[in-house]
């Protein structure tokens, strides 16, 4: 993370506007998107920008074509990204699991609105988490940020860029209405000093590179089309060479490792920020704009006795149960508010295997859930 | 070495665990001689060239051929093309689609490459039937044709792919067949070349699928019914309407000079850069 020391310009910007600056910051010099609220801005701004730093803005005739040429791009060595609010990520949902197979990084933001369908197109929600987790088909591992500031957005998006080209996955971010249109200061580092990650290449002699071959990292180097490492890209489950196989003894330790190269990342890529949990006897957990009211409400309740505290989820996918597990056998009751029925809460409550009281707050009118809300149901737990 | 023998050892993988996926007799072979054959003759190396494909039988010749090659999703290969060709300019993208791949399902798509008009290859196996998923009708099965979905003969009419793309805007659009493979070498040749977005359309066979079920015969039938239905563009000129009935035009059917995507997208950067510097 960047520390507050390191921190350069100071500026006013929405959400939407600090997710472009950090897509900028982390090399990202290919967009194609789809106009879409809440997550609009995000093309128009990435479009007068990126012509400026060399780069390419397409708008695309629908979310299909548009994470289909991310893909293409990142495929031809540009760090890639798309923008969508729900109904479009809905229609990205095929060409993500061919980037989780084909192992092309790219970055995909998803600007919550309220659903299903068309839903409520100018409210908050957080109606997509498992969306985001299970939308396309086929068992496949996924990483999945939250951001709840404006300056979240510049800094989880430059994460979301390293992550995406040193696992080679997709990674995909979840803004919200709130978050994107909220405008507020952000602290925008100077270029040198944020860590941009590039995908690893391939440095031996063409004719030896066996483009999905294991390693200990599980993450083969990446071949960019026209650099001389001439291989097949497929979405059919290949062998170490790209070419499509039935055999069992080649898929197992495809799939395999496909989870692996997440799994065992899981101390680098579970991100959490925690407040006052030390000697807290009671925990929100939240994501997003939601916690931004339980910040408050966990201050407020210590300011009226009760030992409370936040655990802020800015990676949500793969569920950070590292980091939650030692706190739930730690604490007296936990709440998890969230705007949707409760996709998060069953996560904690499926890891929680009974060692503790999970309680749930839930809000799904398009409305922001209050830091109020949160309080009255904190010093009752 | 025979002249086509040199090509296969330079253009086909040797890794790659043949045999392929295609019925003897297929179509699909003949259009895959005809494109390394036309590749060959542009003399572009092979790290230059990207063949993209769809999901259909025709779409598997991307596992064949020893380019930079991508098996894309069904449909969308000309959305993952866009994509490549905006990144590197200098790569040569060739993208090959069934005719329910680009017509039906990226039919949209479709279109809008053509509107767009990147420099991009864009080449059509149209067969006139879903051949991979078992020979269902697609959006070029003739009125009335059967196929598994439409026992009771087709009620839906056909698109006439190379019209569609010109009239959608692409740069040049050619229609050949497998039986006028020298043709068709050239066409591909031609498109391969041609600066914009270029479209072949290349009428093919599905014996096994469309043939059978339509009383047309096996491959050979099928090959002699593309030689007589086939005339070619300046012979159609001189051609009255109830003549051409029944028939389908083949060669270059349009071929125009039109602004380049990627060209144009430079002096969008030329703005954007000098309306940045002005702004300090
Ligand atoms: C989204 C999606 N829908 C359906 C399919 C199944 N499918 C695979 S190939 C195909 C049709 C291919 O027909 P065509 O494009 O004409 O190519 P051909 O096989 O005849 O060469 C279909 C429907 C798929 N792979 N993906
Ligand atoms: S099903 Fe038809 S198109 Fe497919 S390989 Fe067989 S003959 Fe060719």
């Amino acid at each position: 993370m960047i520390t507050a020391k390191s921190r350069g310009r100071q500026l006013l910007l929405q959400g939407n506007e600090a997710i472009v600056e950090g897509a900028l910051a982390a090399g990202c010099r290919f967009f194609a998107g789809y106009p879409i609220t809440p997550a609009t801005e995000i093309s128009e701004v990435m479009s007068y920008r990126l012509p400026a730093a060399g780069g390419t803005f397409i708008q695309m005739e629908d979310e299909i074509a548009s994470l289909g040429a991310v893909i293409g791009a990142s495929l031809a060595g540009t760090k890639a990204m798309t923008a969508t609010s729900g109904p479009g990520f809905s229609l990205m949902q095929e060409n993500l699991g061919f980037a989780c197979v084909a192992e092309v990084p790219c970055v995909i933001v998803d600007v919550m609105r309220g659903g299903p369908s068309t839903g409520l197109p100018t409210n908050v929600s957080q109606g997509d988490v498992m969306q985001a987790r299970w939308g396309t088909h086929g068992d496949h591992p996924i990483i999945v940020m939250a951001v709840s500031t404006t300056q979240d957005c510049f800094d989880i998006t430059v994460k979301a860029f390293n992550f995406s080209e040193k696992y080679r996955t997709p990674v995909i971010i979840l803004s919200d209405e709130v978050v994107a249109h909220t405008r507020e200061k952000i602290f925008l580092p100077h270029p040198g000093e944020i860590e941009v990650l590039d995908r690893i290449r391939p440095n031996t002699p063409p004719e030896w590179y066996i483009p999905y071959e294991d390693n200990p990292r599980g993450v083969p180097p990446m071949g960019i089309f026209g650099d001389g490492y001439r291989y097949h890209v497929t979405g059919l489950l290949h062998d170490v060479r790209g070419f499509p196989t039935q055999r069992p003894d080649e898929i197992i330790p495809f799939m395999s490792r496909l989870f692996r190269k997440v799994n065992q990342h899981f101390y680098d890529i579970q991100v959490v920020e925690e407040e006052s949990t030390e000697d807290a006897e009671v925990i929100v957990i939240a994501y997003g704009s939601v916690s931004r009211s339980a910040r408050r409400a966990i201050r407020e309740a210590r300011k009226r006795g009760t030992k409370a505290g936040l655990v802020q989820l800015m990676t949500l996918w793969p569920f950070p149960r590292q980091i939650l597990e030692p706190l739930l056998r730690r604490v007296r009751a936990v709440l998890v508010p969230e705007l949707n029925m409760g996709q998060v809460s069953r996560e904690v409550k499926r890891i929680n295997q009974g060692a503790t009281r999970i309680e749930t707050l839930n809000r799904i009118d398009g409305n922001l859930i209050t830091p109020n809300e949160i309080l009255v149901r904190l010093v009752k737990l | 070495m025979a002249e086509f023998t040199k090509l296969i050892h330079k253009y086909l993988r040797h890794d790659k665990k043949f045999p392929h996926v295609w019925c003897p007799g297929c179509g699909n072979g003949i259009f895959l001689g005809a494109l390394i054959r036309a590749i060959d003759r542009t003399g572009f190396e092979k790290d230059q060239i990207v063949i993209v494909s769809g999901i259909g039988c025709s779409g598997r010749i991307s596992v064949y051929v020893d380019f930079n090659t991508l098996h894309t999703t069904h449909g969308r290969a000309l959305t993952f093309a866009t994509g490549i060709k905006l990144a590197n300019p200098k790569l040569q993208v060739i993208v090959i689609m069934g005719d329910g791949d680009a017509t039906a399902i990226g039919g949209n798509h479709f279109i809008h490459a053509a509107r767009r008009n990147l420099n991009i290859t864009a080449i059509v196996v149209n067969n006139s039937i879903y051949g991979m998923t078992g020979g269902q009708y697609s959006p070029t099965t003739p009125y009335g044709a059967t196929a598994t979905t439409a026992l009771y003969g087709n009620i839906e009419h056909a698109f006439s792919i190379a019209e569609l793309a010109a009239m959608a805007g692409a740069s040049m659009v050619a229609r050949g067949t497998v039986y006028h493979a020298n043709l068709l070498d050239e066409l591909i040749e031609k498109a391969i070349v041609k600066r914009g977005f270029a479209v072949v359309e290349v009428i093919s066979h599905c014996h096994t699928q469309y043939g059978r079920r339509n009383r047309m015969g096996g491959a050979v039938d099928m090959l002699r019914w593309q030689k007589e239905s086939a005339v070619k563009i300046d012979k159609a000129q001189t051609m009255t309407a109830e003549e051409l009935t029944g028939k389908f035009t083949i060669g270059v059917l349009e071929d125009r000079d039109l602004p380049v995507y990627t060209h144009e997208y430079n002096k969008i950067r030329d703005a954007a850069k000098a309306m940045l510097a002005k702004a300090g």
